[in-house]
């Protein structure tokens, strides 16, 4: 169906195409046939500009309604809400700056179109205007510079202040693994070269190195809310990046080095779902699945809300289904999880 | 009917003077000609980013209507579309080959080659390029580095696919996909016979521009194009050869063993024996090539905008000193701003800083240039010409584009936003579409120079109107995908039932982006019949003052049958007047840069 519209709506354009080449054309009968602007030209293309600016405001106000609520809910992390403010303010800065200057622009362009015998104003300089225009974006640079490299210098100093705890991230060709340091809050060495399926040591963790006894290995991320995470991220063959969008957080995942991220949930998974833009959400994407469940389509179970880990690294063939589920919740819910997980001790003896 | 100045005729062409004999050869293959070989890179340029632009619907087409089959793709891709169904590999092949055709091959060499070539030697008053032999050269190693690329398109494992940049160890290890075997090599030495054009042309256009200057041609009397292809080079001489040793590495990594970029890796069940080396050393080679580049493709684009502007408004760019500063700036600025594309690659967090200090830097000259362009509109008489419509269009998309650029040059910013679709957005807008209505813009306006006759201004209206409002249809939406966030490269995005309200902007997007592929299609077609059927152009159609507009029309080999022209004043003496109003040179609005001085006029109005 849609593929058939699209034909319909490629036709229509092409025959508007034709037309509009006729139209031109038809409205230059009796003008000498030079191929260079006259006067109608300039009358029909200044109006187009005007045109043109409605439309860019129009699509500009029509993505915002019509978008607007695919976007990301507020942060869930406790830089995020700076790095939304920050973000904010940029785009303030932005869609000011956007709004005048497509407005000049393509007013001027009507305004002044071309008409014979009209004379133009030799208008080579103004020492004073360049200025301004040099002087305001260096202020307003200045602040956001500032603010961001505030902002970036808090988020990258990663630290064991707050008592925090130790996660590793590791990634491979097409999945993630989460290691928690356990009771010492201290991940045990690993390297790829001590990788042993055979022996379920996926990660390659030293099982000679006692701090790695308490590790636990697992295939889903439960973080208690307000305490502060740092990730410790590695890979296994390629370039990857851990990136949780709805934390603000993104990190590549380099093999052959230890990166980090760190930052504090604030939001659990069960508080987030209950936020009425996450809701109006959920509610939209249900509908579309519901659809197409009655359509007997495939991937239209109802979904709910939950904040994942992609990929954001091209990686190979399944890139785009790289994920991992993360679970934000209470900390005794945190506690209880993490009491039924299997410690990477354990799991060595129980194979041997 | 331009007054041209003929009080300085002397004849010292005289070793210009005989004859060349010309086989069909070496007039149309082999030439030594720059004209001929602008027009040799134009139109091979041009068919690489028709097939780029193929490429770009086909993967938006997969991205609209994830997993349904079409007939065009079993069509095209054959065993890569089992059923009509795209696979997942050739995605991200598709992906890849088209990021580089369209950066290298199309807004590289097709944009600057193109025009560099053709316009060097005419705008200062050369006779040729400074070697016509190493500008040849030039030409046919762009021509044996597209084969290379377009040979790897049919490989039984498929081309590149590694993204257009490359990153190992993805695209060091054949293992990690199809992609990077024997295409991702011959990715590789295609891109090595770039480079190297790349280089021989560039010193050829520095060379040229510092020597061959016809008398009077000042520095500050060079169009804004010269200055900007000038800038272009030298920032392609500093920053190519970085790729090239990215390149090489490489090429020892994967074929040799050496471990420059690879380290711990298991893959496939086994370890590998790579150990020390590391892909952020990779990843800042590539970018202090690749920052550079994307000004490599923007300012020839901006130079061109810049001339044409001032030609359609009949007035002076504005600023003309500020334009060429903020091209310095650009210019130095862009080798030392790489690092904004690794702000979570895990190098140390204070280079983040740096860079993103660097980086909004940049903002400021590019600012002055778009208020620039704004006010010389500001009380002109606008001629709109197609050239013209694009040059307005490229300021239009540059402003929108480089806006957003505030967004990803911040560095805490960049965290949620980085190597999601709302990049791509801004890298379309800003360097894409930029550069390819810069381009546009430079075809339709000199296109009477390059082939004497006048392309069909109707099908130029109707190509730019369509296309301004698609590439807007496309990539202003995109913003939102990927704020969304939507990560780049994949496949589909129903792995995700988070983003499952996008996928009728998805539709949207890749409705408009059909409508642009299809609308070039009546470029194509104005632009082979006006090679062969369009309108005679007179010498000086859009009367202009610069020195290209003095040359016949028919193409002589020497460019100037007589003497070389005597440079006497400013390139955009547009309108100018005497004290009573009227102009310098009654019932005409331009004064030719070789018209001498006339008495009672001031030469230093910039």
């Amino acid at each position: 169906m849609t593929a058939l519209l699209t034909i319909i709506v490629i036709i229509l354009v092409g025959i508007a195409i034709w037309q509009m080449t006729k139209i031109f054309e038809l409205s230059q009968i009796g003008t000498s046939n030079t191929q260079i602007a006259n006067d109608s030209d300039n009358k029909y293309n200044g109006y187009l500009m005007v045109a043109f600016l409605i439309f860019l405001y129009g699509i500009t106000i029509f993505s915002f309604v019509k978008y607007t609520k695919t976007l990301l809910p507020e942060a869930a992390s406790e830089h995020g809400s700076e790095y939304d403010a920050l973000m904010l303010a940029s785009m303030l800065v932005i869609f000011f700056v956007q709004t005048i200057t497509q407005f000049l622009l393509h007013f001027f362009a009507y305004k002044y179109r071309g008409e014979k015998g009209k004379k133009a104003l030799f208008y080579a300089d103004n020492d004073r205007l360049e200025f301004i225009w040099t002087i305001i974006p260096v202020i307003v640079l200045s602040g956001l510079i500032l603010w961001g490299l505030y902002a970036w210098t808090n988020i990258m100093d990663i630290n064991d202040e707050d008592d925090p705890l130790t996660i590793e991230l590791y990634a491979q060709q097409f999945s993630w693994t989460a290691r928690y340091a356990g009771d010492d809050n201290v991940l045990g060495d690993a390297n790829v070269r001590m990788i042993d399926i055979d022996k379920a040591n996926v990660l390659g963790i030293d099982n000679s190195d006692p701090n790695a006894m308490d590790d636990i290995v697992v295939k889903e991320v439960h973080l208690p809310v307000g305490r502060k995470v740092n990730f410790k991220i590695r890979s296994q063959d390629v370039l990857h990046s851990a990136y949780m969008p709805h934390f603000r957080m993104q990190m590549n995942c380099v093999p052959g080095m230890v990166t980090q991220f760190s930052f504090t949930p604030t939001i659990t998974t069960a508080e987030m779902r209950q936020k009425p833009d996450v809701i109006d959400k959920v509610n939209g994407i249900n509908k579309l699945r519901a659809e197409r469940a009655a359509n007997g389509e495939d991937n239209s179970d109802p979904w709910e809300f939950d904040y994942v880990l992609l990929c954001n690294k091209i990686c190979g063939k399944s890139h785009y289904n790289m994920q991992m589920k993360i679970i934000v919740e209470t900390e005794e819910e945190y506690n209880k999880w993490i009491e039924s997980q299997q410690t990477f001790g354990k799991s060595i003896a129980a194979q041997q | 009917m331009s007054v041209t100045a003929n009080a300085h005729v002397e004849d010292h062409s005289g070793d210009h003077g005989h004859h060349h004999k010309e086989t069909f050869v070496t007039k149309y293959i082999f030439s030594q000609d720059h004209k001929m070989i602008a027009k040799q890179y134009l139109i091979t340029g041009l068919i690489m980013g028709a097939l780029g632009i193929l490429m770009s619907v086909l993967f938006r087409m997969q991205l609209a209507w994830p997993g349904e089959s079409f007939a065009i793709f079993e069509a095209i891709l054959g065993k890569w579309a089992p059923g009509g169904v795209m696979d997942a590999d050739v995605y991200l092949a598709l992906v890849t080959i088209h990021g580089t055709l369209m950066v290298f091959f199309l807004l590289t060499a097709g944009l600057s080659g193109t025009f560099s070539n053709l316009l060097i030697p005419l705008q200062i008053g050369a006779r040729d390029m400074a070697s016509g032999f190493l500008n040849m050269l030039s030409f046919w190693i762009f021509f044996v580095a597209c084969i290379i690329m377009l040979a790897s398109l049919f490989l039984e494992a498929g081309p590149a696919a590694a993204g257009w940049t490359v990153y190992p160890p993805l695209s060091a290890l054949p293992m990690a996909q199809p992609g990077s075997g024997l295409g991702m090599t011959l990715w590789l030495v295609s891109m090595f016979f770039f480079i190297v054009q790349s280089l021989l042309g560039s010193l050829n256009y520095i060379v040229t521009v510092i020597n061959l200057r016809t008398e009077g041609m000042s520095m500050t009397r060079l169009p804004l194009t010269i200055w900007a292809f000038f800038v272009t080079a030298i920032i392609g001489v500093v920053s190519f050869p970085v790729l090239l040793s990215a390149a090489l590495l490489l090429i020892m990594d994967r074929s040799f063993g050496t471990s420059f970029f690879l380290s711990d890796i298991f893959i496939q069940g086994e370890v590998l024996h790579y150990q020390g080396g590391s892909p952020v050393l990779y990843e800042h080679l590539f970018w202090f090539l690749g920052h550079p580049e994307v000004y490599i493709v923007i300012l020839p684009a901006m130079g061109i905008v810049s001339e044409v502007m001032a030609v359609n408004a009949r007035k002076p760019i504005f600023g003309y000193r500020a334009m060429i500063a903020s091209i310095l700036a650009i210019a130095f600025l862009s080798t030392i701003v790489w690092g904004h594309h690794m702000f979570v690659s895990g190098m140390n967090p204070f280079l983040g800083s740096v860079f993103t200090f660097t980086t909004l830097l940049i903002a400021i000259p590019s600012a002055v240039k778009a208020f620039n362009w704004i006010t010389t509109l500001w009380k002109g008489n606008i001629q709109f010409n197609p050239a013209m419509l694009f040059s307005i269009g490229m300021v239009s998309t540059f402003i929108s584009g480089g806006l957003t650029g505030i967004i990803l040059g911040d560095s805490t910013l960049d965290i949620n936003v980085h190597d999601t679709y709302f990049v791509i957005a801004h890298f379309h807008l800003v360097m894409g579409i930029s550069a390819l209505y810069g381009m546009f813009a430079g075809i339709y306006h000199w296109f009477p120079k390059m082939f004497g006759r006048m392309m069909n201004k109707n099908m130029g209206y109707v190509h730019f109107w369509v296309t301004a409002v698609c590439s807007y249809g496309v990539f202003f939406p995109m913003h939102f995908v990927g704020m969304a966030g939507v990560p780049r490269r994949y496949y589909e995005n129903t792995a995700f039932p988070m983003f499952d309200d996008l996928a009728d902007v998805q539709v949207l997007m890749t409705v408009f982006a059909i409508v642009a592929a299809l609308v070039q299609l009546v470029f194509v077609y104005n632009f082979i019949k006006s090679i062969f059927y369009g309108v005679k152009a007179s010498q000086n159609p859009w009367k202009a003052t610069t020195l290209e507009w003095t040359t016949p029309v028919k193409h002589v080999h020497g460019n100037w049958p007589g003497a070389l022209p005597v440079v006497h004043r400013w390139p955009y003496d547009y309108s100018k007047t005497h004290e009573n109003g009227e102009y310098i040179i009654p019932t005409q609005d331009f004064v030719p840069q070789d018209v001498p001085l006339f008495e009672d006029e001031d030469e230093l109005q910039h």
